[in-house]
Order: structure tokens, then sequence, then C-alpha cells
């Protein structure tokens, strides 16, 4: 009951607007219940643009060009972080699994923590979050930048709907090339597993290889391979939604790009433990 | 305007004998929160004239384009554009109705992705799908009315402001649509530039009986617009004959708390009353 009353004025004090530059400025507060208005509209309106976003890839025109250069740019543009990360995720994997293992004399084993891990968990959500960072956040803005110059506007005028044009092209580039990208994160953390098992460790690559790979069965595979598509369509459709409702100048633009890579970012890890918990009941 | 050639003759609709006004605006009301910004516009454009809106900023001079082509809808009231309903359509239906209006937005509003050429063709690349050499034809066509041809493949950041206006005519032109839509086209330009761009408008009025809507704060421009008419022999705009103004197919429209407070010809706007009027245009 304290916590749910802490809970109403902080969200008050947080719709407080105030200039100190402003002597006249006034408080203005808006009622919890307007808040939570405004809240569940928004996620309506998310849920509205999704299925919108959705639609469009059985109505015609696709725009398969858009979506090639979308891939080119969400994919081949996040290689580099991809492969980095994944690379490094790995090799600190070993490096502290092997840390427990050595407790138990079966330091032989980090190949295959370090691939469970990988595959299941922190290829896809590593590279998602990654992907967010760039991709949800420059979605944002580059939408949110053509609102208000009225591009958007000028695009409907000339006969072109932006959801069909610029968001459907988005959410497809970005769920398929997540999903390769999370393959590649997860083989080169293997990569980067293995480099520390055999430059620090001393162990065979051949064993690490062979622990790494007998220790995965089809769940893992399974699992490691649904969330970066469920991650991607976070991914995109977070980003262009928070573009196509940016208001009020670059400010707005500025605010909706923050916006958009911290609910992204939010969305991947509080999805991720209901689609492992699903993904566990289900396939077990 | 010292070219004598006269551009996209070849894609002239045929004339139609409909005498139907192209806008209808019946008692159209909008709100944001609790600022009423238009309140009971009623006003129609009939085919072939061009309409000057006038009004302080703020008044909804801009708004009355948007409602017309359907990019948001009024609260309450009739909105009918080239005999179609548009408060009753769906944005499906309205994609294919805003292919017979084109609009030049205040700020240009041209795709900053794209170049010059590919903004200009949008819009058939859209419908036809590829850029092939009639497409090419009609950009070159529609870049020379407006004299900037040799801007093929530039990028807009890389244009002026008084340019970039320029090809946004040529893109809402490109297609010969039944009614233009202008907002705020000499907004902030220079007095040259604002010329040339009204020189364009009034040669869309004259020479293609083009239907507009023209939003703008600068009286100059629309009395340039009454007081003159495109020769089509010279390619330059020309003065009138003294008494033979009120042949112009241009009418005013002034807005004022979101209401239509003068619609009439030039005669009329120089013979009314109305102090507040008198004084705007003093």
């Amino acid at each position: 009951m304290v916590l749910s009353k802490g809970f109403v004025i902080v969200a008050v004090l947080a719709r407080c607007r105030f200039s100190p530059g402003n002597p006249r400025s006034r408080m203005e507060l808006t009622s919890p219940t307007d808040l939570a208005k405004e809240k569940v509209q928004t996620v309506q309106d998310y849920v509205l643009f999704c299925l919108q976003a959705v639609a469009n890839l059985f109505r015609k025109p696709l725009y398969l060009v858009d979506m090639v250069r979308q891939a080119d740019a969400i994919g081949v543009g996040s290689l580099p972080i991809v492969v980095l990360t994944g690379f490094f995720t790995g090799a600190v994997l070993a490096l502290q699994a092997s840390n427990t293992l050595e407790h138990f004399g079966s330091v032989t084993l980090v190949g295959q923590l370090v691939s469970t891990s990988m595959v299941r968990e922190l290829g896809p959500v590593l590279t998602s979050l990654m992907v967010a960072g760039r991709n949800s956040s420059g979605m944002a803005s580059e939408l949110g930048s053509m609102v208000v110059t009225e591009q958007i506007d000028a695009m409907r005028a000339l006969g072109t709907d932006p959801m069909k044009k610029l968001v459907t092209p988005r959410v497809v580039a970005t769920v398929f090339m997540l999903f390769f990208l999370a393959i590649i994160s997860d083989l080169v953390g293997l990569v980067g597993g293995l480099a520390i098992a055999k430059l620090l460790l001393r162990l065979d690559a051949r064993q690490y290889w062979f622990n790494a790979w007998e220790t995965l069965v089809f769940q893992d595979v399974f699992m490691g391979l649904v969330k970066p598509v469920i991650f991607g369509f976070i991914i995109a459709t977070v980003g262009c939604f928070y573009g196509m409702n940016a208001r009020g100048g670059t400010q707005g633009v500025g605010r909706a790009t923050t916006q958009a890579m911290v609910a992204a970012s939010v969305l991947i890890l509080a999805m991720d433990l209901f689609v492992t918990r699903f993904l566990m009941a289900t396939l077990s | 305007m010292s070219s004598t050639i006269l551009p996209l003759d070849s894609c002239i609709p045929p004339a139609t004998e409909d005498s139907a006004p192209v806008i209808v605006f019946e008692d159209v009301a909008l709100a944001f929160d609790d600022n009423e910004v238009l309140r009971g516009v009623s006003f129609h454009l009939p085919r072939g004239e061009t309409k000057a809106v006038f009004g302080v900023a703020g008044s909804g001079k801009s708004l009355i384009l948007k409602l017309a082509l359907g990019l948001i809808r009024p609260d309450s009231g009739r909105i009918v554009v080239l005999g179609q309903d548009v408060t009753q359509m769906k944005e499906e239906e309205l994609f294919e109705l805003r292919g017979k209006i084109g609009m030049v937005f205040q700020e240009s509003a041209l795709f900053d992705s794209m170049t010059v050429r590919e903004n200009v063709a949008y819009r058939l690349t859209e419908e036809h799908g590829i850029y092939d050499e009639n497409i090419d034809r009609r950009v070159r066509e529609a870049l020379r009315f407006v004299e900037l041809e040799h801007t093929l493949d530039l990028d807009p950041s890389e244009l002026s402001g008084g340019m970039r206006r320029r090809v946004a005519i040529a893109r809402a032109i490109i297609t010969q649509p039944e009614l233009l839509l202008y907002d705020s086209p000499t907004g902030g330009l220079d007095p040259v530039t604002s010329n040339t761009i009204i020189e364009l408008i009034m040669k869309q009025r004259d020479v293609y009986r083009t239907s507009a809507l023209l939003v703008t704060h600068r009286l100059q421009d629309a009395f340039t617009m009454a007081t003159h008419q495109f020769d089509k022999v010279t390619n330059r705009m020309v003065p009138l004959p003294p008494g033979s103004q009120c042949e112009v197919p241009l009418s005013f429209l002034i807005l004022r708390d979101g209401k239509v407070i003068f619609d009439g010809d030039l005669e009329q706007l120089a013979h009314t009353q109305d102090e507040y009027i008198k004084e705007y245009i003093s």
C-alpha cells in the first residue's frame, strides 16, 4: 500500500513541468488516472502499429528493394559490433567458467558451458541489445526527422503509405538479419571461448569443439533461433513506433531516439524471460 | 524566366467540362485539445481558379491544405475534394485521390536521402515501379519548367532555399495534377526568388489552368498574381491592362480566429468596409 502510494507520488512528480529560468512558470500536475490512461493508450497504439506493419506484408506493393537496402544497413552494418561482442563474450565466459570448474577438476567442460550459454542465451540477447543500440535508435531518429520536416506528410501526399514504404521493410529486414547475426554471434563466441581454452587453459581444441557440439540439443538450438526473431521484431517496431510518433522538433527527435533504445532494450530483456520460460515448458 | 520552352504539354490532362467546385469546405471545425483552430470554416474553390488564403500566424491556413489533402481529419464538417468526400474516406482510398493533387510544403519537404532526380520522379517511379526513359524525360521537363534541369543529380542539402521550393514545385506538377496546394511557397525567401516562385505559380494557373489553393502571408505575392498574367509567347509574366484585373481567376480568403471573414475577388477586397481587413491589407 505504501509502495503504491509512493509510486503514485513519483509518477505525478515525474509529470510536473517546471521551468527554473521563468519566475512565472507553474507546476502542471497530471493525475495518476490520466497518466495511466496515457500509458495504456501508448501500448494500444503500439499493438495496432505492430499489427499494421505485419498486415502490410500481405498487401501490395511490397518494396523488396527497400527491404534489401535495410537488410544491408541493419545486417551488414551491424556485423562488426556483433562479431566483437560475440568474441569477447565467449572469451570471458570461458575464463569465468574455468575459474569455477577448476574447483571440481572439470576444466575440460568449459566448451560445454560456453556453448550452452552462448547458443541459448547470450548470443541472441547480447546481439539483440547491440543491434537495438545501433538500429532502434537509428530508426527512431531517421523516421523522427522525417516526421518533423514533413517528409512523412509529403510521402502520404504523394500517394505512398509510409507504413508500407518505411516501417514494414525495416521490420522484415531486422527480423531476417538478426536471425543470422545471432548465429554468427554464437559461432564467434565459441571461437572466443576456444581462444581462451587453447591459449590460457592449454586445452585441446578438438576436445573443446567436441564438448561444445555434443552438449547442444534441439531445445538449445531452437531456443537460440526463436529469440532473435522475436527480438528483431521488437527492435524494429519499437524504433519505428517512436520515430513515427516523434513530436516537437529536434528535441522531440532526440527524445524519441533515447526512448526507443531504452524501451527496446528493456523489452528484449523482459521478453527474454517469458520466452525462455515458455520454451522450456513447451519443449521439455 | 528566359527560356521560351513550355514543357509538360505532352502530359496535360484533357480539359473537362465539369463545372463543379474542386474544393468545398462546409462548416469545418478542428481543435487541438482546448485550442479551437478552425471554427465553422466554409468556402469553395471553382475549377481553374486560384484562391489565396491569408491570416495571421496560427490562424489555421496550413491546416486547411492538410485537411483538403486528407492528411488530418476535421472534428466536424464536410470536405469535398474533386467530387469526393475526404472526411468519409479511408487512408487507402485517399492515396488514389492524392494522385490527382500536388502539394508544395512550407519547407519543401524534399526527401533528403534522395537526389533531386529521385525526388521529382518519386510519384512516377512509385506508380511504374522502375525509372525508365519516359520518366526521365518527364523529370527533365518538370525541372526545365522550374529552370533547374542542371540540378538533377544534386542532393537537396546542396540546394538553396529557393531552389528547394522550385524542386518541390517540379515534384508537385510532374503528373499535371488537377489541383495544386501551395503552403507558403515564398516564405523566408528573398524578393527576387519569391518573384520567380510566384511566376511559376502564375504560369501553372494561366497556361495549364490548374486550380490551386495558395496559402501565404505575403500580400504582395497575391497582388502580383492579381495584377499580372503569364504570357505564353514571351514565357514571362506581364502586367494586366488597367481595368482587366477581375478577369484573372484569382480570389482571396481571409481567416481570423478560426473563421472566414472574407471570401471574394480583388474588387470586393478593395471595397471592403471591414476595419480589420482594411488594416490587414494596408
